[in-house]
């Protein structure tokens, strides 16, 4: 093993331990700081493939405007804490389902790309080679998602305000 | 790199499943759609070419617009039942 596939192997060690941890925190809040963990080893898993501006951009939406964004959803809905007021009495089924979708995804990726480790040459993804694509290649989906997020910021405040003003 | 992510997606299918709280269930719907980002940047990787990336972004994107959508219906829901757990708020059931 290199250096690479050593640092992806704690890296993936502890998004797992974090994202088992988001699902099974008692207190909500501990369960959005888990999330960072798991999204913060996400954006690493992305710098050690290379892709550095989907690495930051992870880590500036993800762990810094999502992750706020759920803090600030649980303290305006007052989070209950312990386990049964968290979870239903499905966690058995729950379990069973989330096993088997992690064996046929692992069988089914196992079977289909059955990789070794890639010998080609790290291929960047800088932010003038993903902004040179995004504007040459897919500019109509570009303006597609930045009208999805108008919308969405539009909707938001629609639903949230209060209503009392006609 | 995969395994990695079959793992966060089946993890986010036991806590959709599992949690009662909806801001929960949100954030394991997070969870999903990392695992998703991570293999589109694997297979980016892998076939040598920028478009995983680039649908990455989208995919973070759109999971902005989601997580925005998302809680500002529980904050509404919250406003009106007093409660935010899923098995409860059954206004679509008849």
């Amino acid at each position: 093993m290199n250096s690479q596939e050593i640092a992806f192997v704690i890296v993936a060690v502890a998004g797992t331990i974090g994202a088992f941890r988001v699902v099974t925190a008692r207190n909500v809040v501990h369960a959005a700081l888990y999330l960072v963990i798991t999204l913060s080893s996400a954006a690493i898993v992305y710098l050690l493939l290379a892709a550095e501006f989907v690495a930051w951009v992870q880590i500036l939406i993800y762990v810094g405007a999502i992750v706020i964004l759920f803090l600030f959803g649980l303290m305006l809905t007052k989070a209950p804490i312990g386990r049964e007021a968290l979870d239903n009495q499905r966690r058995g089924v729950a379990f069973v389902i989330g096993l088997a979708v992690f064996g046929g995804l692992f069988y089914l990726l196992q079977d289909a790309f059955p990789w070794e480790a890639s010998e080609v040459e790290p291929f960047q993804g800088t932010a003038s080679s993903v902004g040179t694509s995004i504007f040459r290649d897919f500019v109509l989906p570009f303006e597609a998602i930045s009208f999805l997020l108008l919308a969405a910021l539009i909707g938001a405040i629609v639903l949230s305000r209060k209503d009392d003003a006609p | 790199m995969l395994t990695f992510a079959a793992v966060l997606f089946a993890t986010g299918v036991y806590g959709v499943l599992a949690r009662r709280n909806a801001v929960l269930v949100l954030m394991s719907i997070e969870l999903m759609l990392n695992a998703v980002n991570i293999n589109l940047v694997a297979f980016s990787q892998h076939l040598q070419q920028i478009t995983g990336q680039v649908f990455a972004l989208f995919v973070i994107a759109v999971a902005a617009a989601e997580v925005g959508i998302g809680l500002a219906i529980v904050i509404l829901i919250y406003r009106n039942r007093e409660t935010i757990n899923v098995d409860e708020v059954n206004l679509l059931k008849w």
